[in-house]
């Protein structure tokens, strides 16, 4: 019963996390789903977003005014990734990987920014008691505006709705047909190199956002926070198809469907806290549980394949 | 419409699997011309498309089109002259995106693509029209995954994605090969009513000597990275299998080609 009552306790601590590293989903699905890369910035960008943000609050800015510049620097970050792609031809994998560790230095950089007696800085502290934090783990229990999961939920709802938006434009058409199919947007007159770095700007510019949001919620920002983000991410966005594909088939709801993995996986993480697990373990089973769910979808395809085959002849029978 | 001079093209330049796939090729296309092309494996069919779409340089030689020269330009801007259909029916449509959704990318090509609306209602019923025209039901299933249908009606979608807005050059790179062949046969048809309609400028590989006679004014062959024969006219109307055959060994001097042809 003990045991119960402190998973439940921890649960709004695992929501807020969850909805925060959400975001950061959101933008590993539009690569990973969308224009088919796997693209392994994210670990460097989440912990850029998290510097910039951490440094410009420290500074006394306004905080949503970080949070749009921690935006722009994942944005940069993305583009950059891209044009190592597009224009210099390196492989998508490798060069996230070139800018994710450029960005270790340069997140050790922003963080010392202003302070005279450092050049590099591996973390930088903000509290709520001495800035204007927008979110934060200390009101996770308060039943006030200032309770973080209540922010949090309407950015994710105006992440989700610009995404909407934009899926739908032409532009946003053609990044998608990228993704699915180089050859025929190509054939469509479709430039599949901007589409690219399109892609990988936009999907940026969100992690650098939840970076932001999430050193905000922890009260610092560490050069280590973004360390196996691109694994999470994938998590929770694979968490949230194979358990919500059947039913969320809407562009909007796929998009909600990786928050809410998110959160369940928050949510799995806290009760493995309680049975005793170390956070050190956690890499370890954030792993494990991505093997297991890419390794579901799979099996159901070769072993459990219903009868696909009639319907398919009926269709040729169609042609 | 077409002005193609004197290209060549070398694969694998230098290495052990060098392969010199087009020789001096040229070839004129008089605006409304439906010139049907055939030749052996190898004949360089496939690499004179690819090269006039631009999918990469060429070595030599030049390409216009309607008087623009396009021998510099990437694939995606020639993509706004050229409408194409591959030879794999997986490779012309977007899997995961839905009909009309297909059809509303084709129908911007070679336009600046905005933030406006990718689809509009107006272009939703337009296509519904536009996809009774195939007779194969597409028409009730605009929202479907274009990933659920058959490759035959994958082909004919492209086929109409392709000719959705008018193309100054539609290329078919032996677009009937890979379906069964009443397939074949329907999605040949289409294509007959497709160019027809708008007099479309096309140029059609096919393996089938039969379907290469059949349709189009003009018909050409390739033997060994060059064309060896150029029929048209009352010539074309006229042509029989066994004709094309005996003309085939006269301008090349060689008997392989019954065989090499007749058995694909």
């Amino acid at each position: 019963m003990d045991f119960l009552l402190s998973f439940l306790n921890s649960m709004p601590g695992a929501v807020g996390q969850g909805l925060a590293w959400g975001v950061m989903a959101i933008g590993v699905y539009i690569t990973y789903r969308i224009l088919d890369v796997a693209d392994l910035t994210v670990d460097g960008s989440l912990a850029t977003g998290g510097a910039v943000c951490a440094l410009l609050i420290s500074m006394g800015a306004n905080p949503w005014l970080a949070m749009l510049t921690a935006l722009l620097a994942g944005m940069l970050a993305g583009l950059a990734t891209g044009l190592f792609h597009t224009v210099c031809g390196i492989p998508a994998i490798l060069s996230g990987i070139l800018t994710q560790l450029a960005l270790y230095s340069i997140n050790l950089r922003i963080m010392a920014i202003g302070d005279e007696s450092a050049k590099t800085k591996n973390s930088l502290a903000i509290s709520v008691d001495r800035h204007d934090l927008l979110v934060s783990s200390r009101n996770i229990r308060k039943l006030t505006p200032e309770n973080p999961i209540l922010l949090l939920v309407v950015l994710v709802v105006v992440v989700i709705a610009v995404l909407y938006w934009f899926f739908g434009t032409e532009q946003g058409s053609a990044l998608r047909a990228t993704g699915s199919n180089g050859n025929m947007a190509r054939a469509q007159g479709i430039n599949t190199n901007v589409s690219k770095v399109l892609g990988l700007v936009v999907s940026n510019g969100l992690v650098s956002l939840a970076g932001a949001l999430l050193a905000q919620y922890q009260g610092s920002a560490t050069v280590d926070m973004g360390r196996g983000a691109i694994v999470i991410g994938l998590a929770a966005v694979i968490i949230g198809e194979v358990l919500l594909s059947g039913v969320f088939r809407n562009f909007a709801l796929k998009l909600l469907a990786c928050v809410i993995g998110a959160i369940i996986y928050y949510g799995v993480i806290t009760l493995v806290l309680r049975l005793g697990l170390e956070t050190t373990d956690l890499k370890l089973l954030t792993a494990l549980v991505v093997a297991v769910f890419l390794t579901i979808p799979y099996w159901k395809g070769r072993y459990f394949s219903k009868a696909v085959k009639p319907a398919k002849k009926e269709e040729s029978a169609h042609a | 419409m077409l002005d193609v001079k004197n290209i060549y093209k070398t694969f694998n330049p230098g290495t052990v699997n060098e392969k010199t796939a087009l020789r001096g090729v040229s070839l004129t296309l008089n605006d409304g011309d439906f010139v049907t092309v055939i030749g052996g494996n190898g004949a360089g069919k496939s690499t004179l498309l690819n090269a006039v779409a631009g999918v990469w340089p060429v070595d030599e030689g030049c390409i216009s089109i309607g008087g623009v020269d396009v021998t510099k330009l990437p694939e995606h801007k020639r993509a706004k002259y050229i409408g194409r259909v591959f030879q794999d029916p997986m490779m012309g449509t977007a899997a995961t995106m839905q009909i009309e959704e297909n059809m509303a990318l084709a129908a911007r090509r070679g336009r600046v693509r905005t933030l406006r609306p990718g689809i509009t209602r107006d272009e939703r019923d337009h296509y519904r029209e536009m996809l009774k025209i195939l007779d194969l039901g597409l028409e009730d299933r605009l929202t479907s995954k274009v990933g659920l249908l058959s490759g035959g009606q994958r082909q004919a979608l492209t086929l109409l994605m392709a000719a959705l807005r008018k193309p100054d050059l539609l290329l078919l790179d032996e677009h009937t090969a890979a379906l069964d062949p009443k397939t074949a046969a329907k999605v040949l048809d289409a294509t007959e009513r497709i160019v027809q309609k708008d007099r479309l400028t096309t140029l059609m590989i096919t393996h089938n000597m039969k379907d290469a006679i059949a349709h189009g004014n003009r018909l050409i062959m390739m033997y060994e990275g060059n064309i060896a024969l150029d029929i048209s006219g009352e010539e074309k109307k006229k042509l029989t299998v066994e004709d094309l055959l005996a003309k085939f060994g006269q301008a090349t001097g060689s008997d392989e080609a019954d065989d090499k042809l007749l058995l694909s």
